[in-house]
């Protein structure tokens, strides 16, 4: 068994824009099982921060517990990361967050971790609209504890045990879109092509951006009558387009095809396109997306792609009107304001 | 793409690369790793097998192995795989009694074999264990040839070559030494059922025309003779001050000889520039080491003499110019220089010459007075006459000369039992997984990053002190396992089968060299143009397997798999195999069925 990647690359990959190579972006080997969706998902986000020349070191990445949150230590192996508590990520990245503004946050999660134990803290980050890209490795079961049904888990889909699950599926887009957050999307590992560039669009927007990835569980939850295996999820699959990330710099030199492709102009000045697959959603409608994932659901397929999203999104900072700066850029003179600040203040209560 | 047919025996061997560019395809990877086993003696047997002369080459061989070499393409140097050869032969045991036995009762046929080169000894090699009568003629007192009367012994000690040498002659060939043959017709008059002719490219070039040539004659030698009287000690000293002209390996040979013979400042100088010099890199390296000045853009104008004896030689200097083809043309400077030397060794390229094959038996020549040759066969237009080695297309090297004495083997072989000698046996290969446990596989396939080890050299004075003396040490064993750990294992397959993929892309995503892509059917030129990682060495192909689930094609460069089997331990469905993929040309003693030599590699 191999515990180490070669450190060889091919010799005429070229770095990106930064200087980076894509190694520089990779973490340790998986000890996953092999063949599992999450490895998939780590090489979106490592091709992701690549493309979009992230410095690996302003990223943090931060996760609670399950198969899907052991996934950081095989991505970003240069960025920050701190592993949480089962359930309690939204809170960590809450609390870094608001101590550091300047960071990329990436939450990654499972369907256990977000849709049962920290179901309340996922409702609650979405409210906040924090800054941070939220992705859920959703493989319709507990992989790490043999594959019981989660809380995602379809009705009448059945795991390797072979028993139909009775209970209601929470859909996270539904929810997500319910409780506030700005930026929606789905997709599946399996679909690089659709991913990344979500991914990367994610990472840009300023405010709770999720997406609910299907990452088939391999080892358990990969059979025939199950509605989250490779399989099921590249028949069932339904895509609302193709979008496309242009950062502001870059000019528009592609032609597209009025009517058929939708933008959206983020706060920076970067266009997201997206080449339209369903010509009955408008993605910067709540009420539109929510139409279409319940449309198609009750055709029996899986709708992926960007859902929503909000161009005017403004993030928790700027709701609470926080400070606009990390915190450790604060000098001894705003942390001890002094005798006079202090009486002021007082003063203000009396 | 067409699906890559892997059932065709040239599509993986390919991709060893090493093998592929050996002229007698010799399993490169497989002794490598019976080296890092401990395991000399199977190494060598298998090289022997294939290259007739392990410890031979394993010091002299041009080795177009190496720069073929994967190791080469993702580090700076390739494995020193031509030294790691030299490990086998160095720390074998006695084989003696695992070659091939020769039958008592003989199988009615004689063959002659003109020669006693690397390419006679090989059809010697492939032919005395089927039972044929063999008779060698060679001019020289001992076998070897050229290896034996061009190859200095501070690079190849005699007592390596007289084994191996010794390993054919005691298969029981009647040797005629010290016989020069001087007409073809008299050996095919004989009655033999077959003739090989394997006399090399005995004439060395001279410069005739050279202003003081005739004068000066007796201080000019020509390189290759030379070098053959230096070997049967007919020569012992040389003047002081040599000037060698020339840029080959011989040129490299006879500086470094001169030095050892009395030459105090030895010279090379060569019309071309350095870069184009015709000598192997190492081989130029070797003569620098021994302070060997190289000089490079000087035509040879004239020898000059004074009071009729040689004091020195004029040169122009040259440019190297080139026209938009490439083609290098070398203009004067206008500069003339003079350098002072008592002997000139001319060892400017060698050719061949045929003067004791009569024109009238049959032999058809072309217009450069060589024979017409069948490049497969080896048969020459007499239908009983075949050559090989230099004899047969020019000036090469050893390992080319026992690939051509495999193949003139086998066609004696088929003409000698009534059959067509264009029908050629297939080589045997084979596929076998390496798979041990659910992720342990028989071979090391974690890849370091090392770089290559250096072989150590004998203390300079004492070297050119004694030109008997070997300049190469050899590895040692630890640094031979370190060395024999750097290869790739490239002929340990990546094996695919679509009918068990479930297109997760956990091999995409692993592969350290980004070979792997799923993507769209599409021609060459479209699939090379938008996979994963730039795919522009179309040496290597790209293997296409189609069946899958969602209609797309699974495209693999070869180019820079590094064999470390990632791919198939991150295959939930096995997918992936790795698998050792055996190529052996078929040797004309194998058309018993019976291999030459049987070397198992067990598990460990």
């Amino acid at each position: 068994m191999s515990y180490a990647k070669s450190t060889f690359r091919h010799p005429a990959l070229q770095p990106n824009a930064l200087g980076y190579s894509k190694r520089d972006y990779e973490g340790g080997l998986s000890t996953l099982c092999a063949g599992c969706g999450h490895d998939s998902v780590g090489a979106a986000i490592v091709q992701a921060c690549f493309e979009a020349n992230i410095e690996p070191h302003k990223v943090a990445k931060i996760s609670g517990i399950g198969c899907s949150s052991k996934t950081p230590a095989y991505f970003l192996g240069k960025s920050h990361g701190f592993n949480s508590v089962h359930g309690r990520m939204p809170s960590v990245a809450t609390g870094a967050n608001m101590a550091n503004r300047d960071m990329i946050y990436l939450g990654v999660s499972g369907d256990g971790d977000s849709a049962s134990i920290g179901f309340g803290q996922f409702a609650h980050v979405n409210r906040r609209n924090l800054n941070m890209l939220y992705m859920v490795e959703n493989n319709g079961c507990y992989g790490l504890t043999k594959g019981q049904d989660s809380a995602t888990t379809d009705v009448g889909s059945a795991s390797k045990k072979g028993v139909a699950n009775p209970f209601t599926a929470i859909d996270l887009c539904a929810t997500a879109l319910e409780m506030g957050a700005t930026f929606v999307a789905r997709s599946f590992s399996g679909d690089k092509e659709q991913l990344v560039p979500l991914i990367k669009a994610a990472l840009r927007h300023p405010g709770f951006a999720f997406i609910d990835v299907l990452s088939p569980c391999v080892t358990f939850n990969n059979t025939a009558t199950s509605t989250k295996s490779y399989d099921y999820v590249r028949e069932h699959a339904a895509a609302t387009g193709a979008i496309d990330v242009i950062p502001m710099k870059e000019e528009i030199t592609t032609d597209y095809q009025p009517g058929h492709n939708h933008e959206v102009t983020l706060h920076d000045g970067s266009v997201v396109h997206l080449y339209k697959g369903d010509v009955e959603l408008d993605v910067t409608s709540r009420d539109s997306a929510q139409a279409a994932i319940r449309r198609h659901q009750s055709e029996g397929s899986v709708l992926t792609g960007l859902l929503y999203m909000d161009p005017q999104s403004r993030d928790f900072h700027q709701m609470v009107n926080s400070i606009k700066g990390p915190l450790r850029d604060l000098g001894e003179s705003a942390l001890c304001p002094g005798q006079t600040a202090l009486d002021a203040i007082n003063a203000s209560f009396r | 793409m067409r699906p890559s047919d892997i059932a065709e025996p040239e599509h993986f061997h390919k991709v060893v690369d090493c093998q592929y560019a050996c002229p007698a395809h010799t399993p490169v990877p497989q002794y490598i790793r019976l080296i890092a086993q401990q395991r000399y003696s199977e190494a060598y047997l298998l090289n022997w097998e294939s290259n007739v002369f392990p410890g031979v080459l394993g010091r002299t061989c041009d080795r177009p192995c190496e720069p073929a070499c994967r190791r080469g393409r993702v580090e700076e140097e390739p494995v020193a795989i031509c030294r790691l050869k030299r490990v086998a032969a160095d720390f074998k045991e006695d084989i003696k009694a695992q070659l091939p036995t020769i039958p008592e009762q003989k199988n009615g046929k004689r063959v002659a074999l003109i020669g006693a080169g690397p390419a006679a000894l090989t059809v010697a090699r492939d032919l005395a264990p089927l039972g044929y009568q063999l008779d060698i003629y060679d001019a020289q007192p001992k076998g070897g040839g050229f290896m034996r009367s061009q190859i200095p012994s501070f690079r190849l000690p005699a007592a390596v070559l007289d084994e191996e040498v010794g390993y054919i002659l005691d298969m029981g060939p009647t040797t005629h030494f010290n016989h020069y043959v001087d007409s073809l017709k008299s050996i095919v008059d004989k009655g033999y059922d077959a003739v090989f002719v394997g006399s090399g490219a005995p004439r060395g070039r001279d410069l005739p025309n050279l202003p003081g040539r005739q004068e000066a004659d007796s201080d000019i030698h020509i390189g290759i003779d030379w070098l053959a009287n230096v070997a049967f000690e007919h020569t012992k000293a040389i003047g002081e001050k040599v000037i060698v002209l020339g840029g080959g390996n011989t040129a490299m040979d006879c500086c470094r000889t001169a030095l050892r013979l009395g030459g105090t400042d030895v010279k090379v100088i060569v019309r071309s520039p350095f870069d184009e010099m015709k000598a192997s890199a190492w081989e130029k390296e070797d003569a620098i080491h021994e302070d060997i000045p190289i000089i490079d853009n000087h035509v040879p104008s004239e020898f000059v003499l004074e009071s009729g004896k040689l004091v020195g030689m004029r040169f122009d200097k040259v440019e190297a110019q080139y026209d938009d083809n490439g083609k290098r043309s070398l203009v004067p400077t206008g500069e003339q220089v003079f350098y002072p030397c008592d002997q000139v060794l001319v060892a400017i390229g060698q050719e061949n010459a045929f003067p004791w094959i009569e024109r009238d038996i049959g032999i058809e020549f072309d217009k450069w007075e060589c024979p017409v040759v069948d490049a497969t066969s080896f048969q020459s237009t007499l239908p009983q006459v075949f050559f090989g080695g230099d004899a047969a297309f020019g000036p090469k090297n050893v390992i080319t000369a026992v690939a051509h004495g495999h193949q003139a083997a086998i066609s004696i072989d088929l003409f000698c039992q009534g059959e067509s000698v264009l029908q050629r046996p297939a080589p045997r290969t084979n596929l076998i997984s390496q798979k041990m446990n659910i992720h342990d596989w028989t071979y090391d396939n974690g890849v370091a990053s090392d770089l290559r080890y250096v072989v150590p050299l004998a203390d300079k004075q004492q070297a050119l002190a004694d030109r008997r003396l070997e300049v190469e040490l050899g590895f040692d064993v630890a640094t031979a396992y370190q060395e024999a750990e750097r290869c790739l294992n490239c002929d340990v397959q990546t094996v695919f089968d679509a009918a068990n993929c479930i297109e997760c892309d956990a091999c995409a995503d692993v592969c350290p060299t980004s070979c792997i892509n799923f993507t769209a059917d599409g021609d060459e030129d479209d699939l090379r143009g938008r996979l994963n990682a730039p795919s522009t060495n179309r040496d290597q192909v790209l293997y296409i397997a189609d069946g899958l689930k969602t209609g797309r094609i699974m495209a693999k460069d070869e180019n820079v798999c590094l064999h470390c089997g990632l791919c198939a331990e991150r295959c939930p469905t096995g997918a992936w195999d790795m698998q050792q993929f055996n190529y052996q040309v078929t040797k004309s003693a194998e058309l018993l069925a019976v291999p030459l030599v049987q070397i198992q590699e067990s598990v460990g």
